[in-house]
């Protein structure tokens, strides 16, 4: 039978041959992780089902990244409970303040999520590492209690729905326009439980840090997984990390989709998307009536070197606007240091922006950059919702690097080539 | 099992950070979770909501983050079941693995009104709207899963299945 790359990967996990969208199946899962959030509850439940050992200390990960540096006490009392838990149980994989990152940047980073792999994340956008052909989802801190026990996990398969993307990018345009397009057209739920494949030509071209761009905000489209088929660039970016074997998945070419987009993406401009939801998507030209307070760059989403790269180009020998906070975040300690050596930081410090140590913070509104009533950020994050990066009265407006750089220096959303 | 209360209303796309504002996960404590329930969405919620009400959504309830702490503190906040007309997949896991009922009702969703009083069977998914003498199809919740529900959850579900098979060997 014909199967998608997501139904190939969940059969070998569940040691079966084939299988359909609906059923219920139990896979062996080759990853989890948690944060400094969701981890004290998976290991409280963990705990309370009285369970002695963990299923494999080196197939679990557990990343303080969301407070961290920790904010206040009660983030500290929350970060010790992880790494007194890793300590307790031999888990090789807690990345400590100093040597941790964003965990969707730093465990593909670290060759420690592979393709083929089943990843299962007590973190939503756990979906970033289907960039790499992994099956990789994001469930409740229950659910990882579970499989850091026994390192299985049981699913309904998703249907699978493939989005083709052909013609050529233009200038400025890359990954997270493109996903953002996606979920404008489709909505915040026009993938719910399914299964997202991304395709064609532009996605072919793309490299890994759009791949992972794109994956990572399946989720916001209500995605189980954003998938890509590993090839070539792939290969490139896994050889030298992996820790482990390793295994590339095609989907067969009659395979069945639920649905199938098919778009021509050469005219598409850089994208916004407006409060409050990553759907609201405008082109940017639209849109440079929109004063800003301050702009983010950095997270899961857009915080890795090529998106600091991109950053800097556009602000090298300019100035953030006086209105404007820009605060950049390289996703992980190597980004940090790479971006230091290609004189990248120096850029930022140049056109005075703040440079801060990895965390989500700002980005869920933790820390490192909360917003007061009225106040507008452009941010290459995720999420825009109400009083997602502070006060309920403030406006989150999600873009690419290029036009996060550009809207720092303009003091108003701005298009790249406009600065 | 039966839950009834008074109607909470949302529109669509309730997001986890209008459940369970991120600056309050900082802790996990159930009590202090259920304080600022809704909070983004009503800031009156958490004050005025009383045990047994119940929250009726529209489409994709509990999109956005995978954080437990949403279902957590809703339940905690004393809300005897969710209805919506569809759930965001990580919020529906969540919801049942802590305990939370929750059924999908477009019908429902659609007819309430704020503060209608509402009964629900979980065991026949029969949703009954007392201020409208309506009634609404939601499907049943399967033996298995009232049984987790009742308890309080998968983890103790799971002791407690544990614990029977210790006793049975």
């Amino acid at each position: 039978m014909p199967m998608t790359i997501s139904e190939k990967i969940l059969a070998e996990h569940a040691d079966r041959e084939e299988l359909r969208p609906d059923e219920l199946i139990e896979a062996r899962v080759d990853f989890a992780l948690g944060n400094d959030i969701t981890a004290p509850l998976a290991i409280e439940a963990f705990r309370q089902a009285g369970a002695k050992g963990v299923f494999d200390p080196e197939r679990i990960a557990l990343v303080p990244d969301h407070f961290t540096p920790n904010k206040d006490i009660a983030s500290a009392i929350q970060a010790k409970l992880l790494r007194d838990f890793a300590g307790e149980h031999g888990i090789v994989n807690y990345f400590e303040v100093g040597r941790m990152g964003i965990e969707h940047a730093l465990l593909p980073e670290q060759g420690l999520v592979l393709p083929g792999d089943v990843v299962i994340g007590a973190d939503s956008h756990t979906c970033t590492y289907g960039a790499l052909g992994a099956f990789a989802t994001g469930v409740g801190s229950t659910d990882l209690a579970a499989v850091m026990m026994t390192g299985r996990i049981w699913f309904k398969v998703p249907a699978s729905v493939k989005f083709i993307y052909r013609g050529k990018l233009r200038p400025w345009v890359g990954g997270k326009d493109l996903i953002l397009h996606t979920i404008g057209r489709i909505g915040v739920d026009g993938a719910r439980y399914r299964a997202m494949e991304f395709t064609g030509e532009v996605v072919d071209m793309l490299p890994m840090a759009d791949r992972f761009t794109m994956s990572n905000m399946a989720i916001e489209a209500g995605a189980k997984v954003g998938i890509i088929a590993p090839d070539a660039v792939t290969e490139e970016y896994v050889k030298g990390r992996a820790r482990r074997g390793y295994r590339f998945h095609q989907s067969d070419p009659d395979a069945s989709y639920e649905a199938v987009y098919d778009w021509d993406v050469s005219g598409l401009e850089p994208v916004v998307a407006v409060p409050h939801l990553p759907s609201n998507v405008r082109g940017v030209s639209e849109l440079s009536h929109i004063t800003i307070d301050q702009v983010v760059i950095g997270s899961c989403t857009n915080g890795r070197l090529e998106d600091l790269r991109i950053a800097a180009t556009i602000l090298k020998g300019r100035k953030v606007s006086p209105n404007v906070r820009c605060i950049v975040i390289p996703a992980t300690q190597r980004i940090y240091r790479q971006a230091l050596r290609e004189g990248l930081i120096e850029v930022f410090l140049d056109a005075e922006a703040a440079v801060s140590t990895p965390t989500c913070g700002p980005c869920l509104g933790g820390h490192m950059g909360i917003l007061a009533p009225g106040e507008r950020a452009v941010a290459t994050t995720n999420r825009n919702f109400v009083g997602r990066m502070g006060h309920t009265g403030s406006e989150v407006y999600l873009s690419s690097p290029a036009v996060a750089a550009a809207s720092a220096i303009a003091g108003h959303i701005a298009h790249p080539d406009a600065v | 099992m039966k839950v009834r209360g008074r109607a909470w209303k949302f529109g669509d796309d309730v997001d986890t950070d209008a459940i369970i504002p991120a600056r309050y996960l900082n802790t996990s404590d159930p009590a202090i979770l259920a304080s600022h329930c809704m909070e983004d969405a009503d800031p009156a919620f958490a004050g005025r909501v009383r045990i047994g009400d119940l929250i009726v959504g529209g489409r994709n309830f509990g999109c956005g983050s995978s954080r437990e702490h949403a279902p957590v503190s809703i339940k905690a906040a004393g809300i005897s079941c969710v209805i919506a007309h569809s759930f965001a997949r990580i919020f529906y896991r969540n919801a049942f693995n802590m305990g939370l009922p929750i059924l999908e009702s477009p019908e429902a969703a659609e007819s309430i009104q704020p503060g209608d009083e509402i009964e629900v069977d979980l065991g026949s998914g029969l949703i009954v709207n007392h201020s409208r003498q309506q009634t609404y199809p939601a499907q049943a919740i399967p033996p298995f899963m009232q049984e987790l529900l009742q308890v309080g959850g998968l983890m103790p579900y799971v002791e407690k299945k544990t614990a029977a098979q210790v006793k049975g060997a």
